[in-house]
């Protein structure tokens, strides 16, 4: 295993906003939890592509793109060569030291550089070779997106790497394994690595890549125009260079005879964490992050706890971000404590505390959209209004600016603040699309 | 004393100062805790894990080592008899320690008052049902010759926002002078029970000060007060956090403070903490000393309403003079009495007035001895506010008149 000596571990700070008063009887504990990562390696917030950072000893990073070279690429013909252009441009974006691969995917993947059964470090030599390696990519076959993460996983495995990121592009959907291949994939590769997956034209299915992407805890789009390929490539190699610390766990205790409702990611965008939780010793249980640069995520925890009496007050969930140490011991990052107080002050208990308002909000945003597009593809017309209307309602409320404007290809808008909307005859496939991709996009509480 | 087995014996804690079940004070001597029953010559439950038990966590263990960083309880469980862990291991069933696989994560350290099976955490909560642990200022009590104080926590309030500090001292010509200041702070204002404890360090060290030097206690009382509103004032100033929402809400709190010098006692207070004067002759009118800064107070002084209809109000309560940069204006009343007989002095917070409002009450709730068991009457008084409800901090000094300084101390029991 890499060792990442502590100057490139990035300070960790957590930050809790709750209202920890409850009245006589309250059981429900909500806190927005924002975990901040600041001040990593010399590279940290400022990953330069092509940069020298010559320093690293051995590769600490390890990336695998897999680009679909389906059939369907060809079609139009400026697909594939989009998507070439766009992997060479995230190749330039690898820095040196690195170790990386490309896999070419159909219905069965296969190594398209070094094609070595392991994979190549990054220096100018390498990836030239590997820009060379895209010319032979071609499109013919069928798509079985399992087979390309399992290879992917084999790749990064075989390295030492500590940050394993993959990135996917597709064009189609996952006709060629049955989906329980594609999640046994996804159960066999979850926590081995992080996976960005892009959707590139608009015949994939929204469901399957957000599913990927949220089970590889990374990031999903879509990418309606090939042409635009290159430049979300770069931005997205550019953040998976910044990582500078993996395999990072939201350790959650709360105290006996608790049930914790929920455990969510609202930002930067909504994930459920619940289900995934792994038991972490009594009362405690880790939930996945995947890996940090610099940046900051807010997540939304909510506890029900054993009542007390007024008076009393409980420690409801203490939250601390652990990191697995080589010989086992989890290494605690930083820690924040989430409080109940009953009181039968009611000026204090029914105080909402603004930043769980906005993240209850943005989550109920997310759901309003997918529910209401839904209810349109099923026909429910009344439904779909009803829904669409109450997204734009919140999106114009809470400051969603760019969840407004696509939800405005959509819908038209009579009135935002009372969610008074029609919904447009013809939508094209791509805005609609993009709507529901962006859906569990949120935006921060204003400042 | 009956002998005590030679293993309880060397169990025996040294002196705790609080009973760890319900950290209700104890005497050196006690052997059961005389408000929960604890008993307290079993060893701590904590203590009797044998070292053959399973190994806690490495983190479990550096923790122990280093003993609480809280700063709920003084006591350390007593170190377990090596030679006796058989019976040692018995003993633990007194606190009901009986659920299998809880016992490794018992830690060394103070165990949950409320649970009885969690260890505490550096953050003063349970590890196992997460409940706070009382903390050194939920329920203080303080005697000294001539002065006792209780402050306590209540029923219904999570923190203790009231503070007293008693003190005794000599005027230049060597009468002895006994003081008592009692604050509460303003829950409704940020850091309450910081403001509260700075305004009755800083007034009694100013009294004090003032009265040593042979100040006129009118004047002492006065600059005490102000002395106690400049603590107050100066926490407004401190670590506005950065960036962050500013406090609108100033630390604040209300402020009554007595002194007793020969023949006189002088009364201080800003805000509706009171004092109040019972005779030893109870046949003798009890009397009220001090006039709220209240709204119900102003009412009935201006005359808009009856004393019965102004308490009824629901702005009754609301303060309208307290410690605080946000003060809108400070007036410190001060008054000096000369009573004919002896009696005491009772210097209190709304947390006890509410159960005793008039002063006919309070003399009725007042042991007939409390002139020569202050502590005593202090902790009835506090009995009085908790069988009532207890639904505010409540915080007691009494004062014996005159001063009692020249006795080496009171029977403790």
């Amino acid at each position: 295993m890499a060792i990442l000596s502590k100057p490139n571990v990035p300070q960790f700070s957590v930050d809790v906003y709750q209202n920890e008063y409850l009245p006589e009887g309250g059981r429900e504990v909500n806190a927005i939890v924002t975990v901040t990562s600041t001040g990593g390696g010399t590279t940290g917030g400022h990953p330069m592509p092509g940069a020298a950072s010559g320093a690293q000893s051995g590769p600490g990073a390890g990336v695998v793109i897999m680009v679909d070279c389906s059939g369907s690429m060809e079609y139009p013909p400026t697909k594939m060569r989009n998507a070439r252009d766009a992997t060479a441009v995230a190749i330039d974006a690898i820095r040196d030291g690195v170790a990386f691969a490309v896999i070419g995917g159909t219905h069965v993947a296969r190594e398209v550089y070094p094609a070595n059964g392991g994979l190549a470090v990054a220096d100018p030599a390498t990836r030239a070779q590997a820009k060379q390696a895209l010319r032979r990519l071609t499109a013919g076959g069928g798509t079985a997106i399992g087979t390309w993460l399992r290879l992917a996983d084999k790749l990064l495995s075989s390295g030492d790497a500590a940050i394993r990121h993959g990135i996917l592009l597709t064009d189609g959907r996952n006709e060629h394994e049955k989906p329980e291949e594609l999640q046994s994939a996804l159960d066999t590769c979850a926590g081995r690595f992080t996976c960005d997956a892009r959707g590139v034209g608009t015949d994939w299915e929204v469901k399957e890549l957000t599913g990927i992407a949220s089970a590889l805890l990374g990031s999903v789009d879509i990418v309606a125009d090939p042409a635009g390929l290159a430049a979300d490539f770069q931005s997205m190699m550019e953040k998976a260079m910044g990582k500078e610390v993996a395999d990072v766990s939201l350790r959650l205790w709360t105290p006996q005879g608790s049930e914790i409702v929920f455990v969510k990611q609202v930002a930067p965008a909504v994930e459920d964490l619940t289900a995934r939780r792994a038991e972490a010793g009594p009362r405690a249980g880790d939930y996945p992050t995947g890996s940090w640069g610099d940046e900051s995520r807010d997540y939304h925890v909510c506890v029900r706890v054993p009542n007390a009496g007024v008076g009393q007050e409980m420690l409801a969930a203490r939250l601390s971000l652990v990191l697995p140490q080589p010989d086992g011991t989890p290494q605690v990052l930083a820690q924040g404590l989430v409080r109940a107080l009953w009181t039968d002050d009611m000026a204090a208990s029914t105080r909402i505390n603004p930043q769980v308002a906005h993240y209850t909000g943005q989550a109920e945003l997310a759901q309003a959209i997918q529910q209401g597009l839904e209810a349109r593809k099923s026909g429910d017309m009344d439904g779909a209004t009803a829904k669409l209307g109450r997204a734009v309602q919140l999106a114009s409320a809470l400051g969603n600016e760019d969840t407004a404007k696509l939800l405005a290809k959509v819908v038209d808008v009579v009135d935002a603040p009372s969610g008074t909307v029609r919904l447009k005859a013809r939508v094209a496939d791509a805005d609609e699309m993009t709507l529901e991709t962006r859906s569990t996009k949120t935006v921060r509480v204003k400042k | 004393m009956p002998p005590l087995p030679e293993s309880a014996r060397a169990t025996q804690p040294v002196s705790p100062a609080l009973c760890p079940n319900c950290a209700d004070p104890l005497d050196a001597d006690d052997r059961y805790c005389g408000s929960c029953g604890l008993d307290l010559t079993a060893p701590a439950p904590a203590a009797a894990a044998p070292p053959a038990a399973a190994p806690p966590p490495a983190a479990a263990a550096a923790e122990a080592g280093e003993g609480p960083a809280t700063d709920a309880f003084v006591l350390a469980p007593p170190k377990p008899p090596r030679a006796a862990p058989e019976a040692a291991d018995g003993d633990t069933l007194a606190l009901g320690v009986a659920v299998p696989g809880a016992r490794p994560s018992v830690p060394d350290g103070p165990v949950c008052v409320a649970c009885g099976l969690g260890g505490v955490d550096d953050d003063g909560y349970c590890e196992h049902c997460g409940h706070a642990q009382p903390r050194q200022r939920d329920h203080q009590e303080q005697e000294l010759a001539g002065v006792a104080a209780v402050s306590d926590r209540g029923l219904r309030h999570h923190r203790n926002e009231d503070a007293f500090a008693v003190a005794t001292t000599e005027l230049p010509d060597g009468t002895p002078a006994v003081a008592a200041v009692v604050c509460d702070g303003v829950s409704t204002a940020y850091r309450p029970d910081d403001a509260s404890a700075a305004a009755s360090a800083a007034g009694r060290e100013s009294l004090l000060a003032a009265l040593e030097r042979g100040t006129p206690a009118e004047d002492a009382m006065r600059t005490a007060l102000m002395a106690a509103f400049d603590a107050v004032t100066a926490l407004a100033d401190e670590e506005e956090p950065a960036g962050g929402v500013p406090h609108h809400n100033s630390p604040a709190c209300t402020c009554v403070s007595a002194v007793v010098t020969g023949p006189v006692f002088t009364v201080g207070w800003i805000g509706d903490s009171r004092a109040y004067w019972v005779p030893d002759d109870r046949t003798q009118p009890a009397s009220r000393l001090t006039e709220d800064d209240s709204w119900a107070a102003r009412m009935v002084s201006a005359g808009l309403m009856s004393e019965a209809e102004a308490y009824a109000d629901a702005r009754a309560h609301a303060i309208t003079g307290w410690l605080g940069a946000d003060a809108v204006e400070v007036d410190p009343h001060v008054a000096a009495f000369q009573p004919e007989g002896p009696g005491v002095i009772v210097v209190c917070t709304d947390g006890l007035w509410n159960y005793a409002e008039s002063a006919a009450e309070m003399a009725e709730a007042l042991p007939a001895d409390a002139r020569v068991r202050p502590l005593h009457s202090a902790r009835t008084l506090l009995g009085v506010a908790l069988d009532g409800g207890g639904h505010d901090n409540v915080t007691v000094a009494v004062l014996p008149f005159p001063a009692a300084v020249s006795r080496a101390g009171f029977p403790s029991a």
